[in-house]
C-alpha cells in the first residue's frame, strides 16, 4: 500500500480506525456511521480528523461541518463503483471543500486521471509501482474535453480561445 | 462530415499509447487478466469464443471513404479478411491478436477512427439515424449534436465507471430510424409551437433481459441546455443507479421503478443545483464550428427524374426491384439515397468482405460525395447519389453481391453474431437467418409479405434486437441444445413496442416452419393491404397462438 | 447425476492471439481438441485445472475451464454445442478457424 499526494510519494499520517477500535492519539479517519454517532467529541479532539465515506452514503450530510475535517476518504470497495466519482465532484463544487479527498479501497493506477480530475487529491493505491508511476499516468492524457473540479480549460475552451485571438 | 482538429487527434493518439502501455504491461505480468480485462474492455477487445474481438466505433454510423478503406485494410492485414457491421452502427473484427490491437488502434487514428468506449460501463458509441442530412422529411441534421456528445462523453472523468454499460441515440426526423425509445437516452430533435429547434428527451428505453421503453421526461430542451441536462441525468443515474445486481444496473430499472414524475423531479433538482458549478456550456461558436462540418454537399441542380435510369427501370425486372426497395427519396432533386443490402439470400447478416469495403469506398467516393452510413439493422447507406448514376451503380454493387434488393423485407434480418462467435450466447443466429431467408427468398412471395422486421438474438442480451422485431427471434438453451423463442408485434420506430412471447420454444428447424406459418396466416387474415405488424396489432396474438399450438 | 460422471477436458484461449487451447496429457496446451487430455474422474480433472494456474500465472493462457466430453466411436467430443463450435470454428464459415486446417492463416503480417 503506498500513499501518493499531490502528486508524490507521502508518509501516512492518519490511522484508520474502525467502527468499533478504540481511538489513537493523533489525526485518524473515522467510519461516517462512527462520525455521525460520535461527532462531538471527535470535533472535540485536538487532532486533524478525517471521515471516510461509502459509496451509498451522501457528502451532502456532511455539508456543514466540511470546514472542519482534513480529510474526506471516498472509498471504492470495487474499483467499478464509480459513486464517488460524483462525490468528489459534489464535494469540490457544490460543497466548496477545500481539504484532502482521498481515494482508498480499490484504486487502480488507470483511474487515477479521472480521480484527479473530479476533485481527489490523494490516493491510497494496493501497489508500489502503480504510485511510482503516478506522474506518467498522469501526463497520459494532455487534453480534456469536459470541465470538472480541476478547472482545465477544456478543449471547448481552448478553441473558443483560439477564435477569438483570431479575430 | 466532422474531421478532427488537433485536439481531436491528440486525444485519440494518446488513447492509443495509453493502451499500448497497458497491452505491455499485461504481457510484462504487470496486470492479472482480471486487472487487464476492464482496461481492455474500455477499449473495445473482449475475449470471444474463438479469439479475441475488436470493436472499432462509427461515431452515429458516419463514415468518409478513406475510412471504409482503412476498415479493410485492417480486415486485410490483421483479421480474416472481413469484418461484422453491428446494430450498435460499429464494426467488429474476430480474430485480432492482442499484440497487434495497438497497431490496429494507430492506423485507425490516422483516420480518425477509435474504438473507444466500444465496451464497459460507460457512455457508449452515440447512434443516429442513418439517413440524417439526406432524408426529406428531417427537421434537422441530428449529427452534429452526436458529435457534441461524443466529445462529451469521451473520457468523462465523473462517468466512466457508471452502474453498468449507456447507451445514447439522436434522431432528428418525425420517424425514428434509430430506435431511441430503447435507449437509455433517447433524443429527438423537435419543433416547438414558436418554431424554435429544440429536443425531446426520453430516458429508461432499453432491450435486454427486461425490455423497456423510455419514458419521457423533457418535452422540449433548448439545444443550448443539452449537455448540462444530460450531465444531470448522469450523475442521478451514477448516484443511484442499482449496483447491487448487474441485471438491475441499467437506467430504465431506476426510472422504472422511481416512476417518470419523481425522476423527472430528480432530474430537474439535480440540474438547478448544477447551475454555477463547472459549467458545461458549449459557446454558439463551437456549435457553428461543427454543424458547418454537416453542411450539405454541393448538390447540382438536376431536374428530379433521370430519363435513362427510368428506361431501365421499365426494362429490367431486377433494376426495378432493387429501385423500389433499396432507393428511397432525397431531399436534393435528382438525387437518391440509396441503401447497400448486407443480407444476401443465405448469407451472414451484417458481415462484409475486405474488397467489398473498398468497392463501396470508391463508390462512396465517386458517385455519394465520398459519404457512406452505416444502419443500425447491419447494411450500408449511400446517403447522397445522383438518379443519373443508379444504373451504373447497380450493377456494379450487383457484381460485388451487395444489390439485394430486399431492404425492409423479410430477408433483410437482423442478427447477432451468436453461439457461432459470442462467449455470452446461448444458441447460433447466423443458422437460423440464413434458412429462413433461403426459405423466403421469393422476390414476389417478399414483396407480397410487404415491410417485414425479423430480428434475431442468441440470447437475453438482445443485440438482435428481438424484442421489437415484428418477428423476434431468442435463442434459448435448453439443457445443451439450441432452442429458439418466437415473439411477434415489437417495432422500435416511432411508435415503439415490445413483441409478445408467443408460446413454448422450438428446435430451429420447427422455428423455420413456425415462421412460416406465422406469414401463411398473415396473408390469410390481412384486410386492404395491411402490413404484418398493422395485423398483428389488430387480431392480437391469439390467431398466431392457435395456428401454432393447436386452438386449446 | 449422469452429467456429473462424464470425463471433461481441459480447455483455455492462449494470452497472446485469444486462439482455443487444450490441456495434453503431458501437461502442454494444443489448439487440436484430438490431443486434449480427457480425465476420466473428477479428481484428475481437478488436479490439472489446478496445476494450469501456473500457466495463467506465467501469462501463456487465459480464461482457463473444464468441460464435458462424450465417448464415441471416433473418440471423444465436446458434450455442448458450445465447445463443438470452439473445437472447430464458427458453423457459418468452414473456411475459418481450427476447422478451416490451416489456422495459422491470418492477416497478411503473418504470412
Ligand atoms: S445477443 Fe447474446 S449471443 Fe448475441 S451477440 Fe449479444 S451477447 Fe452475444
Amino acid at each position: 500500500m503506498a500513499l501518493i499526494r499531490h502528486g508524490l510519494p507521502a508518509r501516512e499520517d492518519f490511522a484508520a480506525v474502525g467502527s468499533e477500535d478504540a481511538l489513537p492519539e493523533g489525526a485518524v479517519i473515522v467510519p461516517f456511521a462512527r462520525y455521525r454517532a460520535e461527532r462531538e467529541a471527535l470535533l472535540a479532539r485536538n487532532a486533524p480528523l478525517g471521515v471516510r465515506i461509502e459509496p451509498g452514503e451522501r457528502v451532502e450530510e456532511l455539508s456543514d461541518d466540511l470546514p472542519r475535517l482534513a480529510v474526506i476518504a471516498l472509498a471504492f470497495p470495487q474499483f467499478k463503483d464509480g459513486r464517488a466519482f460524483s462525490s468528489a465532484r459534489l464535494l469540490r463544487e457544490r460543497l466548496g471543500y477545500k481539504g484532502e479527498i482521498r481515494a482508498v479501497g480499490n484504486v487502480l493506477r488507470d483511474q487515477i486521471f479521472f480521480m484527479s480530475r473530479v476533485g481527489f487529491t490523494a490516493f491510497e493505491v494496493e501497489k508500489d509501482k502503480d504510485a511510482a508511476a503516478f506522474a506518467e499516468t498522469m501526463a497520459e492524457f494532455s487534453q480534456v474535453y469536459q470541465p470538472s473540479s480541476d478547472r482545465r480549460p477544456t478543449v471547448l475552451a481552448l478553441r473558443q480561445g483560439a477564435r477569438m485571438a483570431a479575430e | 462530415m466532422y474531421r478532427y482538429d488537433e485536439f481531436d487527434r491528440t486525444l485519440v493518439k494518446e488513447r492509443v499509447a495509453q493502451f499500448r502501455g497497458q497491452v505491455a504491461r499485461r504481457v510484462a505480468g504487470e496486470l492479472t487478466e482480471d486487472e487487464f480485462r476492464p482496461l481492455r474492455l474500455m477499449n473495445g477487445l473482449y475475449l470471444q469464443l474463438h479469439a479475441y474481438m475488436l470493436r472499432v466505433a462509427v461515431p452515429y454510423g458516419t463514415l468518409s471513404s478513406r475510412q471504409m478503406r482503412m476498415l479493410a485494410h485492417i480486415a486485410r492485414t490483421y483479421d480474416k479478411g472481413y469484418g461484422h457491421f453491428t446494430t450498435r452502427q460499429n464494426i467488429q473484427y474476430n480474430w485480432p491478436r492482442l499484440g497487434e490491437v495497438p497497431d490496429i488502434l494507430d492506423d485507425l487514428a490516422s483516420v480518425e477512427m477509435h474504438a473507444i468506449q466500444t465496451s464497459g460501463n460507460c457512455i457508449r458509441n452515440v447512434t443516429s439515424d442513418q439517413y440524417a442530412g439526406a432524408i426529406a422529411e428531417e427537421i434537422e441534421d441530428p449529427r452534429p449534436w452526436a458529435e457534441l456528445i461524443r466529445q462529451w462523453s469521451t473520457f468523462h472523468p465523473e462517468f466512466s465507471y457508471l452502474p453498468r454499460k449507456f447507451k445514447i441515440a439522436v434522431t432528428g426526423s418525425p420517424h425514428d430510424r434509430a430506435a431511441v425509445k430503447v435507449h437509455d437516452i433517447g433524443l429527438d430533435l423537435v419543433k416547438s409551437e414558436a418554431g424554435e429547434i429544440g429536443f425531446r428527451v426520453h430516458v429508461g428505453g432499453g432491450q435486454g433481459r427486461t425490455p423497456m421503453i423510455a419514458m419521457t421526461i423533457r418535452e422540449f430542451l433548448p439545444k443550448a441546455e443539452l449537455l448540462a441536462y444530460l450531465e444531470a441525468v448522469m450523475r442521478t443515474y451514477n448516484r443511484l443507479g442499482r449496483r447491487d445486481n448487474l441485471f438491475k444496473a441499467r437506467i430504465k430499472i431506476l426510472v422504472h421503478e422511481t416512476g417518470q414524475e419523481k425522476f423527472r423531479a430528480m432530474v430537474d433538482e439535480e440540474y438547478a443545483l448544477m447551475q454555477g458549478e463547472s459549467p458545461i456550456e458549449v459557446p454558439p461558436e463551437e456549435v457553428a464550428r461543427i454543424v458547418a462540418y454537416f453542411a450539405p454537399p454541393a448538390f447540382e441542380r438536376l431536374p428530379d427524374a433521370d430519363p435513362a435510369t427510368d428506361r431501365l427501370a421499365a426494362e429490367d425486372r431486377d433494376f426495378a426491384a432493387w429501385l423500389r426497395r433499396n432507393v428511397k427519396a432525397h431531399r436534393a432533386p435528382g438525387y437518391a439515397i440509396v441503401d447497400i443490402s448486407l443480407k444476401p439470400i443465405g448469407g451472414v447478416p451484417g458481415d462484409a468482405t475486405a474488397d467489398q469495403m473498398d468497392l463501396v469506398a470508391d463508390l462512396a467516393e465517386t458517385l455519394s460525395f465520398d459519404e457512406l452510413r452505416v444502419t443500425h439493422e447491419q447494411n450500408l447507406v449511400l446517403p447522397h447519389v445522383r438518379k443519373r448514376d443508379l444504373p451504373e451503380l447497380w450493377r456494379r454493387l450487383k457484381a460485388a453481391g451487395l444489390a439485394t434488393p430486399n431492404m425492409g423485407l423479410a430477408s433483410d434480418i437482423i442478427a447477432c453474431p451468436g453461439l457461432d462467435y459470442c462467449n455470452l450466447a446461448n444458441a447460433r443466429s447466423i443458422p437460423i437467418a440464413q434458412k429462413l431467408s433461403e426459405r423466403l427468398a421469393d422476390q414476389a412471395l417478399q414483396e407480397d409479405l410487404g415491410e417485414l422486421k425479423i430480428k434475431i438474438s442468441g440470447c437475453i442480451n438482445a443485440c438482435g434486437h428481438h424484442h421489437v422485431g415484428h418477428i423476434g427471434i431468442l435463442g434459448v438453451d435448453r439443457k445443451g441444445t439450441e432452442y429458439y423463442q418466437i415473439s411477434l408485434g415489437g417495432s422500435a420506430d416511432e411508435n415503439t413496442s415490445l413483441g409478445e412471447i408467443l408460446g413454448p420454444s422450438f428446435t430451429e428447424d420447427d422455428a423455420v416452419e413456425v415462421v412460416d406459418k406465422i406469414l401463411g396466416l398473415y396473408r390469410e387474415l390481412r384486410e386492404n393491404g395491411e402490413s404484418f405488424l398493422q395485423c398483428y396489432r389488430r387480431v392480437g396474438a391469439r390467431p398466431f397462438k392457435e395456428r401454432i399450438y393447436g386452438a386449446h | 447425476m449422469a452429467k456429473a460422471e462424464l470425463p471433461q477436458a481441459l480447455t483455455a484461449n492462449r494470452l497472446g492471439d485469444g486462439e482455443v487451447v487444450y490441456r495434453t496429457p503431458a501437461g502442454a496446451w494444443s489448439a487440436r481438441f484430438a490431443e486434449a487430455a480427457v480425465f476420466g474422474t473428477k479428481a484428475d480433472a481437478e488436479k490439472a485445472l489446478a496445476d494450469a494456474e501456473a500457466d495463467v500465472a506465467a501469462r501463456r493462457v487465459v480464461a482457463v475451464y473444464l468441460f464435458d466430453v462424450v465417448p464415441g466411436p471416433n473418440g471423444p467430443s465436446p458434450r455442448e454445442t458450445r465447445e463443438v463450435i470452439r473445437a472447430k470454428g464458427p458453423t457459418v464459415r468452414l473456411d475459418l478457424g481450427k476447422q478451416a486446417g490451416n489456422s495459422a492463416e491470418h492477416g497478411a503480417r503473418a504470412s
